[in-house]
């Protein structure tokens, strides 16, 4: 029973991520959308959080949210997979629950 | 006679007028809305100051295309700004520091200041608005 946890706050403003990596159980996988996705971005403060991520879980982010933001050309910490619309509907129907860290 | 907005003696005096932001684009509506604002007080030939911390300085990262996300990007306002006679746009160093940033990746050429001038330009100003 996969869960698929998305997170759509800011990592520099809110807890979301936090939480949500508290409580993200190892082969959950984590979806970065809207703020959520400046957690994806390498050479920040809170760029450690998301590298002690990958290892437990797959991690992505919503690409159209990156590019909305100017980041679509920043480097994403390793091990972190972008994905369009359609891959964050697969990535729904992939996992048996969805999760929302709001 | 004349109306009261068009009563010289009624003008008010012109003040110092900050814009605080601190807030991401497009997660919220604050930073659009601040925009909306400032463009209101530079009508009003205001003493217009904008300053950009934390979450703020993403506001003004260049290479935004809000395309896929279906909203307007804003970001090439900022740049219109000095058109508007609002040219007093500070971003702070250690906000732009603990996300990775320079100045080289703004849309809009901005000063730089540290956090303690930044505190100092506030103590500086008679209104401030938050976004």
């Amino acid at each position: 029973m996969a869960m698929l946890h998305t997170v759509n706050k800011s990592p520099f403003e809110r807890r979301s991520l936090d939480s949500c990596l508290r409580h993200a159980v190892k082969g959950s996988a984590i979806l970065l959308i809207e703020d959520g996705i400046y957690a994806a971005i390498d050479g920040t403060v809170v760029a450690e959080k998301i590298k002690s991520a990958v290892g437990d879980h797959k991690v992505y982010v919503l690409g159209p949210d990156l590019k909305a933001r100017g980041m679509g050309d920043h480097k994403l910490v390793d091990g972190i997979e972008t994905v369009d619309y359609a891959g964050f509907v697969d990535l729904v129907t992939e996992y048996d629950k969805v999760q929302s860290w709001l | 006679m004349s109306e009261p907005w068009e009563d010289d003696e009624l003008e008010g005096p012109v003040r110092k007028f900050m814009y605080v932001n601190r807030k991401a684009p497009y997660g919220t509506i604050y930073a659009l809305e601040s925009l909306e604002v400032v463009l209101i007080a530079a009508a009003f030939e205001q003493d217009v100051t904008l300053a950009f911390l934390d979450d703020g300085v993403y506001q003004i990262v260049k290479g935004q295309d809000t395309e896929e996300i279906g909203v307007k990007n804003f970001s090439p306002i900022y740049r219109a700004l000095e058109g508007y006679d609002v040219e007093k746009l500070f971003v702070e160093k250690e906000s732009l520091e603990s996300r990775g940033l320079t100045a080289d990746d703004l849309v809009v050429p901005v000063e730089v200041i540290s956090r303690e001038q930044m505190a100092d330009l506030m103590e500086e100003q008679e209104v401030i608005l938050s976004f």
